[in-house]
């Protein structure tokens, strides 16, 4: 679409108040977690130090950070695309459990099939999953029965159960039946990983899945529809925008992307099915989506810091023998700081 | 019983307030005893709501005085507008449904004691309900209950927390005639203990057989007084709706075409649809639009204007009848078929119903153009503009800025665009609804205009309104919607205002052929 001059100045400085706004963030909560360091009698500037130099600083641990952005990525698309129709998908950890689920089928019923034909299978099967897990509370609210808050929030508690009674019952590994974990799957159902590290190509489809959020939303008619639902859905409605398809959709596309989220996570990291397959990185997409406001680049920012922070919580393990779970206090800071500027200041995104 | 005590429980003086352009009261003076039904009358927009909201303390007055028992007194709030012993029974009840009758009164006492003695709450309840004939079940919850005994909760809430003087707004306009009937017994009730009741309404038999006095405004002024038995319902009617003189002698030429032998447009044939919440069903609607005409709807609101409005589009559903659009039934296409058959929409507040206030001026022209700029995945965005542009320049209108979002235009502007956007594409039918609302002196005159032109370039108009006067000036042919029937019909030039202000307030029936 052309762009004036003045909109254009106006949404370059968007981006750099955006820009701003998430240093602030980021500086803000990481004085803030200090100070709890020291109150825990721990060295908050080596803690900082050791985090950078087992994150940032080698590339073993950089590897690591965009292994774990794959998922976070994938996960906050999820949110963001129905966000842009008003619509709040907290679903993301169930899409994902159930992506994977669904790969995981497709990978024991063809185990015999060739990797070209069995890889965009259990893709094709992994979206699937979450997309089916997302239509579920779409079609509800479409029919204007159920908000989509509650019922995206409550499958997050079925989609690990299904995992749990698969990994437990049908698809248990027999060579070793002390862990809840599927058989391998066959060499030809897992992704391709690059450089000998852990990356996967999970992350070239996180990579082509936000480019298709990007474009889809600015460049095509469909983003015009979607946000014009966003924006006034009674409008848009009464202007022939299909609206209750529109929901259904967007949210199936959404836990699309979820589902290959958890797809990568079975096919690319652990190479079976898992009962705890993932440490929360469905609802860790839901706020750096709503972190990012929706925006391509501050989601690949967001999704960058929560996984220095989530590694971040191992190396602090390692180093200062603090637990993991010292880490979800540095993000609630974060989300705490968000809060309270946006209520002080006012905008609503 | 009529006769007014020695001094008046409320004595309003020249009170005038202003919204904008309007003048919702203009120095009004209003007087309200003791043990009398004193009834407010007017057509919508005549200022009777504003006179309510200022005496109940929600609006602040520009000028003018309230004095409570010969004492000036400043209301500031509905809570003080209370504590002088002041109510108010909306026509949207404040109940919340899953709590009981008890509990629902008990909330709104202020004097209850930390711990709640159910029993006293509930004998008083009783009491009351004996003396005016309120009686409900205390122990009901509230959504269990009938519209009726819901407007009964809340009289019992104002007498409970010791009201003596009583605003009804619209009483009777969601009750069904027995409790019309039974609403009535207990406004003699209260009448006997000495309660000031101000009942205001647009009904003018049920203003006849209850009220001691009747107050009549009419553009924000009190047109009008008159004592029990001393006004007919001819009186009141010419008071309403005032003398507007012979209706057609401003009509200006055209349309003399009688599109009778011309094809109709749009038919409804038995059309009617189901209703939720405070919608209105339809029943039963007999109606055709031609090329080349004004047809108007007449009605106070809520009798089925917006319903009606949407049925057409195809936002609402048929539950019986047909919906036909040049020749074919279109009973059940979609919104987007019919805006692609040429139907357009001119709503009152475009930001409400017809544009997306953060989007941009272009992209808001693009809505609702259905497939005709489809270009692969994208929009062809220049024969867009190239279309609007002209479609701009046709109307006489100067074309904004296409960048910024249109929530952005003033009102006249936006209406613009969304206007510009609609006509682009030569539309068969025109759905206007309340299209000049919120516009202002001239910008309400040139819509008309564009209106008009429309109609002569052969578009079928359908102009729902309430302004009497612009319906006058506009259509070619007259509806007049009650309750969400179809109960009168006139051609240009044929019709009496009284007549159809009879038509619009239910107070006379006539079968439309």
């Amino acid at each position: 679409m052309p762009e004036g001059g003045l909109t254009a100045v106006l949404r370059r400085s968007t981006a750099l108040r955006t820009t701003v706004r998430h240093c602030g963030i980021g500086v803000g909560a990481l004085l803030m977690f200090a100070a709890i360091l020291l109150a825990a009698g721990k060295d908050p500037l080596k803690a900082y130090v050791d985090t950078f130099h087992y994150t940032l600083a080698n590339s073993y641990g950089f590897s690591e950070l965009l292994v774990r952005m794959t998922p976070l990525l994938l996960a906050a698309v999820a949110v963001a695309l129905p966000a842009r129709l008003g619509l709040i998908n907290v679903g993301g950890e169930g899409q994902l459990y159930m992506g994977a689920f669904m790969a995981s089928a497709g990978a024991f019923l063809l185990p015999t099939a060739p990797r070209l034909i069995l890889l965009p299978f259990v893709a094709f099967m992994g979206f699937m999953g979450g997309a089916i897990w997302a239509a579920i509370p779409g079609i509800l609210r479409a029919a204007k029965l159920v908000n989509e808050t509650i019922s995206t929030l409550l499958l997050n508690y079925v989609a690990p159960l299904i995992v749990s009674y698969f990994v437990f019952g049908l698809w248990r590994a027999s060579e070793n039946s002390a862990y809840p974990q599927s058989s391998p799957f066959p060499d030809a159902a897992l992704l391709p990983s690059f450089f000998n590290t852990r990356i996967h190509a999970g992350l070239l489809i996180a990579v082509v899945a936000l480019l298709a959020y990007w474009l889809l939303l600015e460049k095509t008619r469909w983003g015009v529809d979607m946000r014009a639902i966003g924006g006034n859905a009674e409008a848009a409605q009464r202007l022939g925008i299909p609206v209750p398809a529109w929901i259904v959709t967007a949210l199936a596309v959404g836990g699309g992307f979820a589902g290959l989220a958890g797809m990568g996570e079975a096919m690319g990291i652990a190479g079976r099915l898992r009962q705890g397959l993932s440490p929360g990185y469905g609802f860790a997409g839901f706020l750096i989506a709503w972190l990012a406001g929706g925006r391509p680049l501050g989601i690949v920012f967001m999704a960058f810091l929560f996984a220095i922070i989530t590694s971040a919580g191992d190396t602090l393990q390692m180093t200062q023998g603090v637990p993991y779970a010292v880490v979800n206090i540095l993000l609630a800071m974060i989300l705490f700081i968000v809060l309270a500027r946006r209520s002080a200041g006012g905008t609503s995104k | 019983m009529s006769s007014p005590l020695a001094a008046p429980l409320v004595e309003i003086r020249g009170v005038s307030k202003r919204y904008g352009a309007v003048q919702a009261n203009d120095v009004v003076d209003l007087s309200l005893y003791g043990g009398e039904v004193h009834a407010l009358l007017g057509e919508n927009g005549a200022g009777k709501s504003t006179l309510s909201r200022i005496l109940y303390g929600f609006t602040r007055p520009d000028s003018g005085e309230i004095f409570l028992n010969g004492k000036a007194v400043d209301v500031h709030s509905p809570r003080e507008a209370r504590s002088h012993r002041i109510g108010m029974v909306f026509q949207n009840f404040m109940l919340i449904p899953a709590l009981s009758v008890l509990e629902n009164i008990a909330l709104f006492l202020t004097d209850l004691p930390a711990v709640l003695r159910p029993e006293a709450v509930g004998k008083r309840i009783f009491e009351f309900g004996e003396r005016f004939g309120l009686t409900v079940n205390p122990h009901a919850p509230v959504r269990q209950l009938s519209v009726g005994d819901r407007q009964k909760v809340e009289i019992l809430k104002l007498l409970l927390a010791e009201a003596r003087i009583l605003i009804f707004d619209e009483p009777t306009k969601v009750l069904a005639p027995h409790e019309v009937d039974a609403l009535f017994r207990v406004f003699a009730a209260l009448k006997a203990e000495g309660f000031a009741i101000l009942f205001i309404t647009h009904k003018l038999r049920e203003v006849i057989r209850c009220a001691d006095r009747i107050t009549v405004m009419r553009q924000g002024r009190v047109v009008g007084g008159f004592g029990s038995g001393q006004a007919d319902v001819e009186t009141l009617v010419t008071m309403m709706f005032g003398e507007r003189g012979e209706i057609g002698a401003t009509r200006q030429a055209g349309a003399t075409r009688r599109p009778a032998e011309a094809r109709p447009i749009l038919e409804l044939r038995g059309a009617s649809s189901h209703a939720t919440g405070s919608e209105t069903p339809l029943r039963g609607l007999e109606l055709s639009i031609a090329a080349g005409e004004i047809v108007g709807v007449a009605g106070v609101s809520g009798s089925g204007q917006k319903e009606l409005g949407d049925l057409i589009l195809g936002l609402r559903s048929l539950s019986a009848g047909s919906k036909w659009f040049c020749g074919a039934n279109a009973s059940s296409w979609s919104i987007a078929r019919m805006r692609e058959s040429g139907v357009a929409f001119v709503p009152e507040d475009p930001l409400v119903m017809a544009a997306v206030g953060g989007m941009s001026v272009r992209e808001n022209l693009s809505l609702g153009t259905g497939r005709r700029y489809r270009s692969g995945v994208r929009l062809d965005w220049s024969a867009l503009e190239a279309t609007m542009n002209q479609s701009f320049e046709a109307l006489a209108f100067p074309i904004p800025p296409l960048d910024p979002p249109i929530g952005a235009l003033s009102g006249g502007n936006l209406q613009r665009v969304v206007i510009a956007r609609e006509m682009a594409h030569e539309p068969k039918l025109i759905v206007a609804l309340y299209p000049t609302r919120g516009l202002d002196v001239r910008s309400a005159a040139s819509l008309r205009h564009l209106l008009r032109r429309a109609r002569d370039g052969g578009s079928g108009v359908l102009l729902i309104s309430e302004d009497l006067d612009e319906l006058a000036e506009m259509t070619d042919r007259l509806l007049v919607l009650f309750g969400g029937a179809l109960v009168g019909a006139f051609s240009r030039g044929a019709w009496q205002p009284e007549e159809v202000g009879h038509l619009m307030t239910g107070s006379k029936e006539v079968n439309v052929a």
